[in-house]
């Protein structure tokens, strides 16, 4: 039983660290950036829910509020940062977005404060029960679970089936090429952070209900889901998402069975163990260069 | 057609191309010779705007485009045709085809994919494969027909023989002319294989580090022995 529902809180989690680790793979597709500050974007557009919501506005239009925040924010720092940092030197604009990492840390604690506060949960949090079983699962991680794969099936539709998916992955696999086909190169990099920063965001509303926030509540998540992506392959979106459950899955096991305090040492030993056995990833399509 | 007008380019403190001026008219094929490093895919990359002309003019279709973007230039109906290599590998056969009908411009009745495949059925038979499976001859193939469905005015070649099989070349050179005598499509091809070039040209221009050194219709120029041995290699 205990098994089970270990499982079953890790299967939700896991869709978090899912949608997480895609956000990432998204951005690392089309610009070959590792976006450290995807957290801290996810975290201050959550805080923009809380205040709606504590001013009185509706969960759900607060909820769509934050990814419409997460879509600009993700745009701004592409059109404003990213785009004029130099990436021929790949650390460069890693370091970027490190240092957008602890700026907008900061920003977040002089604007919406460092306390801990609570956030709410959109559905309720206790578990199913058939006769006097309890289940881990709670109408909140069903939504959970649910609409992380809505957004993944749309995502899925967008890149697969439309003309503007079609320029977007042209632009990630070639730029050149799909500039010389009239792509417009520039602004299909603009929409696929604006993209990836709202499957950030939904990811940081997701944990957040519930639960409680503040500037850095986010912080953990940028490792598993990081460590999710390179599981996956990082270049692979159903690697990220199969990475983010496994994710879930063995850390939830790990906090149930051998104290919640291993969990990040057992996320950092998968991390090791995968870049020991497949350096490219569960998934990884790319074959890797060999000097 | 396409007028260049003094045009210079550089990479950092290297010159490729010097001074240029270069006219490929409507309807014609004209087709740009040299060794390596004769600065011949500068030449392309400059017109089309991958690479900035450090000085001089291009002039399209009697506009000015020297400042223009890579994406607008295709927009105004110039289509460049990498080698093979410009296949996107990762997408299918008839992805690579639908990105190239999205750039179109607007002046000519479109061309279908279905009219791609009439001219190279192969990439019919392999619409759903991915590029990267695909044989240079292929790959080439695919660029062309690729480019056609952005419906341009002019097509900016560069190596299309490269590596090819003999049988191959004259297959594609001989959609390429059946394309400008049928549709009035002005070619600026850029080519190694001089001999094979020269033989469906109409205007040849050779450079030689940089610099335009003969500019002429293509029967004197293959005629030219001297040229040949000294810059054509055959």
């Amino acid at each position: 039983m205990q098994l089970i529902n270990t499982i079953l809180g890790g299967l939700s989690l896991g869709m978090v660290y899912a949608a997480f680790a895609l956000a990432l793979v998204l951005i690392w597709q089309s610009t070959r950036i590792v976006n450290f500050a995807q957290a801290p974007m996810a975290m201050v557009t959550t805080f923009i829910a809380l205040t709606l919501i504590e001013s009185g506005m509706n969960y759900w239009v607060a909820f769509v509020a934050a990814l419409v925040a997460g879509f600009v924010l993700g745009a701004l720092v592409e059109r404003l940062i990213i785009r004029y940092v130099d990436h021929d030197n790949h650390i460069n604009p890693v370091i970027l977005t490190l240092g957008l990492f602890i700026v907008l840390h900061a920003v977040a604690a002089v604007i919406f404060g460092s306390n801990f506060q609570s956030f709410p949960a959109p559905f309720g949090l206790t578990g199913f029960s058939v006769g006097d079983t309890t289940f881990n699962l709670t109408p909140t991680s069903v939504f959970t679970i649910l609409i992380v794969i809505a957004v993944m099936a749309l995502l899925r539709l967008l890149f697969l089936k439309t003309d503007l998916g079609l320029t977007m992955r042209a632009a990630a696999f070639n730029q050149e090429v799909a500039r010389i086909l009239g792509v417009r190169v520039n602004r299909t990099l603009t929409l696929g952070w604006a993209l990836a920063s709202v499957v950030g965001s939904l990811s940081g509303l997701l944990i957040a209900a519930g639960g409680l926030v503040h500037p850095s509540y986010m912080d953990g998540v940028v490792v598993y889901g990081f460590v999710a992506a390179v599981l996956g392959g990082l270049d692979s979106p159903a690697g990220a998402v199969v990475g983010g459950l496994l994710m879930g899955v063995t850390l939830s096991l790990v906090s149930g069975y051998l104290g919640s305090g291993l969990v990040p040492l057992a996320a950092l030993i998968v991390l090791v163990v995968v870049l020991l056995v497949r350096p490219g990833g569960l998934f990884s399509t790319s074959t890797e260069r060999t000097v | 057609m396409l007028e260049l007008d003094g045009v210079t380019s550089r990479y950092g403190p290297v010159t490729a191309l010097q001074d240029v001026d270069l006219v490929a008219e409507a309807g014609r094929i004209t087709a740009v010779l040299g060794a390596n490093g004769a600065g011949k895919t500068t030449l392309l990359r400059t017109i089309s705007g991958l690479h900035r002309a450090d000085a001089g003019t291009i002039r399209f279709d009697g506009r000015d485009i020297t400042r223009l973007s890579t994406d607008q230039m295709t927009r105004a109906g110039m289509a460049h045709v990498p080698e093979g290599r410009g296949v996107i590998t990762e997408l299918t056969v008839k992805e690579n085809l639908r990105l190239g009908a999205l750039g179109r411009s607007t002046h000519r009745d479109a061309v279908s994919i279905d009219d791609v495949v009439d001219l190279f059925p192969i990439l019919g038979d392999r619409s759903n494969a991915l590029a990267h499976t695909l044989s240079g001859g292929e790959r080439q193939m695919l660029v062309i027909g690729r480019a056609l469905l952005a419906t341009p005015k002019m097509l900016l070649l560069d190596e299309p023989s490269l590596g090819l099989a003999p049988r191959i070349v004259s297959q594609i050179f001989g959609v390429i002319r059946q394309l400008v005598h049928e549709q009035g499509l002005t070619v600026l091809l850029v080519e190694q294989n001089a001999r094979s070039a020269l033989s469906i040209a109409d205007v040849g221009v050779v450079l030689g580090l940089g610099k335009v050194v003969a500019q002429d219709d293509a029967a004197i120029l293959a005629a030219d022995e001297n040229l040949r041995h000294a810059y054509l290699g055959y």
